[in-house]
Parts: structure tokens; sequence; C-alpha cells
């Protein structure tokens, strides 16, 4: 059995209330930093544990913490990132329902090394039940003395407050969070001025995912060192994936960085293999974003060697044979599945999304999606597929957030991986209403490296 | 440009007044606009949807123009600028869902209410749309009913039926 | 800290008082090495970042980290750094970039031009002579909104808009209250009052000034003339609101329309109010200066008097002058 930080205890009945999680040895981490720890001492083992950005981008959390402003007689803020709306993606929901003191617990320590004395959960508003889940949590730790004025003595002051979005993916992005939360349309800002100098009310502010805060407390406990043990080179500890698509047992889990994708996928452990005996087609491994992979290249590296769920590992080949660990939203795609529609249903998704402050996305995001649902129902053309190629090129890199680069990605890589079935698409614009053009040649063992094309 | 559907007069309950205090609270002082997403959610709560005059009340509450509340509103997808049926059902209909059936799924839901996306049945019971990613893509398909957002994951046509009768009943 | 800090821009060295952007920077300079600006406006507090048209790229960070950026930076909202080195017009990316910005904001727009009035001013269009393609490669239908007036004497074309804020920006900080603003999000965001209400206040007109294409404009001037056909005018009145330094767009004896004065980069020098734009239309209302100074790649300057300036062979030369006797003198004229 691999090791679990986050989910150790998720099936323990009633570990949603602080009660039982305390006797799950909850809250150990509040009282060991707040009493024998200083902020700057959290800070340190939190460098030392190697954690990383759990929301997407994967930064080092302690140096993203250690970059905080503190400027005398201005208050900071620790906001945690809970708006989870990558395709794909449903740990943080999943971490919040089962388990909400895990994360409160995580902003306690947090805020407190932090140096917040007023910190906020942004969670998406259409978990409104999750949002009740953690007000009841927030006021059952209230209670029992680990929010509030001087808690356990220790002379630290934190309130906790928990505040629902509206319904916007863009608010993902921590500085349209924090736009957001300051009530206002969530248009990113321009960087700079980076959160940790100027965030909410233009304080030095940390925005900080679910999983990161919830991962605070495994460090705390066991010590930056312990955690950084787990896992493989620069990815270290546990990470929480979330199996979607044709798999067997789709859901949440907490791996070990470095489990090799293949047993990811077919072990018993994990997935259990593709649903309804199919064979794996493709997969996109860390959320919509990030380039989608044929399974070859899922599963093994471009020289042959297996592929591992890790930072490092995933990314091998950069975006000519590799991808992006993302957020961990891991979509398997069976044989019977259409890579043109589901490229088509991704850019529908950042269309939508985009919020439509800078011109490249506002513009080319509704380009693309209308080109491909050209493709997709029968009237593309060939020369359609270059164009999104060349489109996706003008939007990536060159908006303000990277909302744009997450646009053009899933449409560049699926074309790149996957131009004869885009081809086929606008060759046989009847056949292909209703026949998919199946497995191809995408699983086949990979022969030798790829020529890389660049890109 | 949007057309005022209703100018009815609104009146905000007892309770509804309490809990603005209770929301602008949490924010420091003179940051009160970030009670705006909170607030409003919570006068959809109560009346199903936003009106002009109701965002009016609220700017007038926090202190700001009314033009900051309609921006912000008609920005975010979960408010509703114009009556919905008393049940909107959400189906998510981005990728990961797709692939186990939301499409199929969305289809069943316009034929057993009669009724295309956004519009209202004319019992005034029900409207549905399609939503973007629901973050529950393990689950998939899921749909969801404000205001409390209850959450219905792993469906099929008939678990829809069922859920489409109870909720009549009620 | 200096003073000053020294910023190259295609090899071009300027040295500039710290915090300056590097579009600044480039004024600083001027001519055709500096980026074209949509959506900044030095006048508008957090103006800027938005149309993406003036990404250059910075291949050398600063003397102290050398290091390029990663990705073009829009110089509008990008500070210098002492030793920086940057590329505008000699970067062949950042041309084929910027050129993807301006098909981007054309895609949806209707090209109107010729019952636009801003045409001829406009500075989609210039941007549109320089970096468009001739032909356009979005084959669907274009975003259409109904034409809307807010207010009397402004009307609001969105289809032209390409949403830089400006106005936004201008009705939050010239005007006391703001009615009208972004609604809606991505391609379906408009400039919208959300309900009918008149954008009334003394300084509204200025968000036409402010607009850098024809989606708002003057009703009182609306369809009279175009542009370059009308004579521009430096003019002052003692006006108890505002500066009162204005231009007059003459047609023949008419005031067709006033606006507040620009400098070389369309941004208006000082902010006038709506009773010098729209109500003051008679020569007898202003104190006249001299002829604006237009630029001579403008399209107006081609009906303009500074053009008909004698060239310098002439000037030096008695026998030329007086051949040409009949023409210098309608130079003289004003």
């Amino acid at each position: 059995m691999a090791r679990k930080l986050l989910l150790e205890h998720i099936n323990v009945p009633g570990i949603n209330t602080l009660d039982v999680y305390r006797q799950k040895g909850g809250y150990r981490a509040v009282e060991k930093a707040l009493k024998t720890l200083t902020p700057d001492e959290v800070v340190e083992e939190v460098k030392k544990s190697g954690l990383r950005g759990r929301g997407g981008a994967g930064f080092p959390t302690g140096m993203k913490w250690s970059f905080l402003a503190k400027p005398e007689g201005v208050p900071r803020y620790l906001v945690c990132n809970a708006d989870e709306s990558e395709p794909g993606t449903f740990k943080d929901r999943y971490l919040m329902t089962h388990i909400p003191h895990a994360l409160i617990e995580g902003m306690i320590v947090s805020s407190f090394a932090l140096g917040a004395n007023t910190s906020y959960i942004y969670v998406r508003g259409e978990m409104m039940p999750q949002i009740r889940i953690l007000e009841r949590a927030i006021a059952e730790a209230k209670n029992a003395g680990f929010l509030g004025k001087n808690i356990l003595g220790s002379g630290y002051d934190l309130e906790l407050y928990v505040q629902p979005g509206g319904g916007a993916y863009i608010c993902g992005e921590e500085t349209a969070l924090l736009e957001s939360l300051e009530g206002k349309r969530g248009n990113p800002r321009i960087k700079p001025p980076f959160p940790a100098i100027a965030g909410l009310y233009g304080c030095p502010t940390v925005v900080n995912n679910v999983e990161s805060i919830a991962a605070v407390v495994p460090i705390v406990n066991d010590g930056g060192d312990e955690y950084a043990k787990i896992g493989i080179g620069r990815s270290t500890g546990t990470k929480l994936i979330s199996a979607s698509g044709n798999l067997v047992r789709p859901g949440v889990y907490e791996i070990e960085l470095g489990l090799p994708v293949e047993e990811f996928i077919y072990s018993d452990e994990w997935c259990g293999g593709i649903a309804n005996g199919k064979r794996l087609k493709a997969t996109v491994a860390g959320g919509s974003s990030v380039p989608i992979l044929p399974a070859n290249l899922t599963l093994k590296l471009a020289n042959g060697e297996p592929r591992l769920m890790s930072y490092e590992s995933l990314s091998e080949g950069g975006f000519a044979t590799g991808t992006m660990m993302g957020s961990g939203g891991f979509i398997a795609f069976d044989e019977d599945q259409c890579i043109v529609r589901n490229t088509w249903n991704f850019s529908r998704f950042y269309h939508h999304e985009s919020c439509g402050q800078c011109s490249p996305c506002r513009e080319g995001t509704g380009w693309m999606e209308k080109v491909l649902h050209r493709i997709e129902y029968g009237h593309g053309k060939m020369s359609d597929i270059d164009l999104l190629v060349d489109v996706s090129k003008k939007i990536e890199g060159n908006t303000i957030c990277p909302l744009g680069d997450a646009a053009a990605w899933p449409v560049a890589s699926a074309i790149r991986h996957f131009r004869d079935e885009f081809e086929w698409h606008v060759n046989e614009p009847v056949k292909s209403l209703d026949t998919n053009y199946g497995l191809a040649n995408y699983a086949e063992p990979i022969a030798k490296a790829e020529v890389t094309t660049g890109n | 440009m949007l057309k005022v559907e209703e100018q009815q007069p609104v009146e905000f309950s007892p309770a509804l007044i309490e809990k603005f205090g209770e929301i602008i609270g949490r924010y420091p002082q003179g940051k009160q606009k970030s009670a705006l997403l909170p607030m409003l959610h919570e006068v959809q709560a109560e009346l199903g949807w936003l009106s002009t005059v109701a965002m009016d009340k609220v700017a007038a509450r926090l202190d700001i123009q009314p033009i900051e509340v309609y921006e912000v509103a008609s920005f975010y997808t979960m408010y509703f600028l114009r009556p919905q049926g008393k049940y909107m059902l959400e189906v998510c209909r981005t990728g990961p869902c797709c692939l186990v059936g939301a499409e199929k799924l969305m289809n069943h839901i316009e034929d057993r209410l009669g009724v295309k996306e956004g519009e209202v049945t004319p019992d005034g019971l029900f409207s549905w749309r399609g939503v973007e990613c629901l973050a529950a893509c393990g689950y998939g398909p899921v749909l969801q009913i404000g205001p409390e957002y209850t959450f219905y994951e792993n469906l099929d046509e008939q678990k829809v039926d069922a859920l489409i009768e109870d909720l009549r009943k009620k | 800290m200096s003073d000053t800090v020294k910023v190259t821009i295609d090899g071009i060295t300027v040295e500039v008082a710290p915090g300056t952007t590097i579009l600044n920077a480039a004024r600083q300079i001027g001519g055709d090495i500096v980026p074209p600006a949509m959506c900044y406006y030095s006048k508008l507090e957090g103006s800027g970042g938005k149309c993406r048209t003036c990404i250059v790229k910075v291949s050398k960070g600063s003397e102290k980290d050398p290091r390029p950026m990663p990705k073009l930076v829009a110089s509008c909202r990008t500070t210098v750094m002492d030793g920086m080195e940057v590329l505008n017009i000699t970067s062949p990316e950042v041309i084929e970039a910027r050129s993807g910005v301006v098909e981007m904001l054309l895609i949806n727009h209707p090209l109107d031009c010729p019952v636009c009035d801003q045409a001829g001013e406009c500075d989609l269009q210039n941007l549109g002579y320089e970096h468009g393609l001739q032909k356009t490669r979005y084959e669907f239908e274009r975003r259409t909104f109904e034409r809307i007036d807010i207010g009397d004497k402004i009307q609001l074309h969105m289809n032209r808009c390409i949403l830089c804020y400006r106005c936004v920006f201008t009705a939050d900080q010239i005007t006391n209250k703001r009615v009208h603003g972004i609604l809606n999000r991505g391609d379906h965001s408009e400039i919208s009052t959300y309900i009918q209400t008149a954008v009334d206040n003394d300084f509204s007109g200025n968000v036409i000034d402010v607009c850098p294409v024809g989606a708002l404009t003057d009703k009182t001037f609306r369809f009279k003339n175009r542009v370059w056909f009308t004579k521009p005018i430096d003019a002052h009145r003692d006006c108890p609101t505002c500066s009162g330094k204005v231009t007059l767009w003459y047609k023949g004896e008419d005031v067709l329309r006033v606006t507040a004065r620009k400098d070389v980069y369309g941004e208006v020098e000082e902010f006038i109010c709506n009773t010098c734009r729209f109500d003051k239309k008679k020569t007898a209302d202003w104190t006249i200066e001299h002829p604006t100074h237009i630029s001579d790649a403008s399209v107006i300057a081609s009906n303009h008097y500074e053009t008909l300036k004698p060239l310098p062979v002439i000037q030096d030369n008695p026998q030329l002058q007086q051949a040409n006797k009949v023409e210098l003198e309608k130079t003289t004229k004003f």
C-alpha cells in the first residue's frame, strides 16, 4: 500500500467532524506550530519539504511564501484557492467534502507561518454544499479554540472566512481570484506587481491551492525532511490525482509521486484499467489545459522508458512528446472516443470561460471553437487544421494570464499527435458524423525517438 | 443591451438583511464591496433571480454604483438576470462528463421537459442548461440544482426521470 | 538608486526616470520605434495591458539580471530596468505577434470604415494598414450588437468596440459618477449602461475623445463630414468648467465639431466639458489660436495648410517665389 498523508483517514466514519478528526491526530500540527515553532521555522519546514503548488503551476510553495513582503503595519493575507474548475480536476471538492478540517488545520498553520490574521477560502460558488461544510467546520474549530483570538494561548489571532465565487473558471487564476474576492469582475491583473507584494486590498498576499495548504499539515507534523523522502527527485510527497473518463474506477487517489503511469491506469489498487474492456487511446494527464497524449506516449517516454506520475517525467520530451502534471486531473479516453470532438468541447470551454479582457484570448478562443465545430460537424477544410495551429500560436504567450496558453495547448497538441484523425474528419465529412476514427496507431509501441518538431 | 423585463419593487426579508450585515462583517473596514458576490447569492436564493431593482438595493447597501453590481452579476454565470424555472437543472457539458454520456443526458432532459436550453416550462417549475465543468468529473454525468446547489452524480436517464418526478411532487 | 535608468530600444539608448514604462521610454525617443497603444492612455490610471498591440521583446532584463524575459511583454505596463534592452520593430517575432493581435482585433470588427465617423483618425484603421492582412481568414458571422444612444449626444456602436476600457476609466476618473461599464464576459462583453440610463454629466463627452475606434462617436457630428475634409484649428474660450482649450473642426465657415486637443499619440492634452464640446459651435464663441498641427502621415493632413508650405528650394529662390506667387498667397491666408 502506498503512503497516504491527506486521505489516510478518509473512510473513518465522522471524519468530517472535529471530534473524530482530532481522535485521528487532527490539529496536532496547529499545537506543534503555535506552541513550539516560530513562523519562520514553519516556512523553513515547507521549504525543506520541496512541496510544489498543487493547483497546476507546480511552483515551490515554500519559495512562494518566502517572497511575501512584510512591510510594517500592513496586514498580510492568506487566500486559499478552492475555485477548482479545471476540467478533469475534482480532488479539492473531495477533500473539502470528506475531510474539511484538514484544510482548516492547514489554513491555521499556514496563516501563522505567513503572519496573516485574516484568511479567506475562496470556494467556487457551485460548491455551495462544500461551503456549508467548511462553514460548519470553521464554527467547530472556533468553538474548540483553534480560531479566533489568542489561539491556544499563543497570542496569535486568526479569523477564517469562506468566500463563494460566482461561476467563472478564470477566478482560479490567482489575481482574478483576488479581484473576485474584492467584489469585482474576475479579470486577471496585469503583473507585476505580484500578489506577494500587492495582492488582496493592495496588501501582501499568498494564494495557495487547497491541496497545497492541506499538505502543510503532515509537513509540520512529520517535518519537511520526512515529506521530501516521499516521491522522486524534485517531485516530493504525495499528490491527489483526479481520475476520470473511461476508467473502471474513476475517482480521487492519493499517490506517491513517481508511480508509473501504466500502474496508475491498470493496477487494481488504482483505476483498474479501461472501462468496458476497451483499449486506451489517449490521456490528458493534468487537467484539460495540458497537452493531450496518445496512449503510447502516455505510458512510455519517447526513449521507451516508462513514464512516471511526477512533474519531471510527465513533462519529459517537452511539448513534442510530453505533457504536464498540471493539477493532476487525469482523463482517460478509450478507443471509441473522438479526439476532434473532445478538442472542440475543450475549446468551447475556454471560449466560454475567457474573461474577455485581452484581445488574443477574447477573439482567438471563439475563433478556434468555431473552426473546430466546423470540422467536427463535417464542414471542415484541410486548411482549417493549419489555421488552428496558427491561431493557437497567436494566442499562446501573448495574453495577460495563462488562460490563453491553456486554450491554445489542447488544440495544438491534439493536432500535433492526432493530425490524421483531423484529416479524416475533413476527408470523410459524412462518415465522421456517426463513426469514430478509432484507435488507429495511437497505442502502438514507440519504435524510436520521434523527431522533435519544435513548439 | 439587456432589456429590463420587470421593474417590480422588491422587499428583502429581515433575515436576508441581517445576513447582509454578517457578510459585510467578514471584510476590513471600507472593503465592503467584497460582500457583493455572497450577497448576490443570498438575494438570488430568496428571490430566484436578480432584477435590476434588487441589484440597485444591493448597490445602495454597499454604497457602490449600480453599474458595479451589473458588471459583476453579468460576468459570473451563476447569477440569473431574468426569471428561471423554480428548479434550474444545470448539467455539466465539459469533456470528461461528455466521455460518459452528458450530451445524451442533455438531449433526454430537453425531450423530457419539452423546453429548450435556457427556457422555462409553462408551469414555471423547470429550466435546464448546460454548464461548464462542475469539478466532479469522476462521477459524471452530473447535474446540480440551486439555490443550495444540491448535487446529483453518476446519472442516467432513469435517474434523471425519477429526479424530475420527485421535484414535481414537492 | 541613481536618478535615471538607461534603456535601449531598437538600438537607441535613452535615459529615463525610474518607474517609467517601456512604452513611455519609447515615446521619449519618438518616431517609428514607439509601440502602438490601443488601450493604454497616459492620463487614465490603471489603463493598458489589455489590447496587447504594444507587446515588445525584452532581450536583456537589466544590467543586474541580463536574462531575457521569456514572453513578449506589454510595453505599456512593464517598467524599465537599468540596462534593459528592448526590441520592437527590429524583432520579427514582435512584428508577427503584433500582426496576430491586429488580426484578432479585426475578426469581429465590422470594417465599416466607409460609413464610420472615426475613419481617418482611427487607431485601429492605422494599425490595420500597418499590420493587417489584405484578406480576412475569419469565415464566420461577425458579432453584432444594436446601436444605442447613451445620452442625447453620444452614440455607442458596440460592433466597433475593441474593449480597451478607456471610456470606463474616464467615467471613473474624470466624471463624478459612472453609469456605464463592461457587461457580460468573454467575446460577449459589451459596453453598456445595462438599463437605458443616459450617461449624463459635464464631462461625459470625453469618452468620445478617448475611444480609439468609432465605438463612441459625437452625435452632433454624425455623418456631417469626413474628418479629412475638415480643417482643425486650435482655439480657446474662458470656460468656467474646464480649461476651454479645444480644437475646432471647420468645414468652410462652419464649426462641425469640437474636440479636446490631442497630442501626437492621439491622447487629449486636457479633458474638456460638454458645453465646450457640444454647445459652442460658432466661431464667435472662441478665440482662434492657429491651425492644429497634424502629422504628415495622417490622411487629415492631405487637406491641410501645413503641407502647402513652399518647398525649401522655392523659399530660397526669388524667381521661383515670383513664379508661384498665387499659390504662396493661399498659404499665408491663415
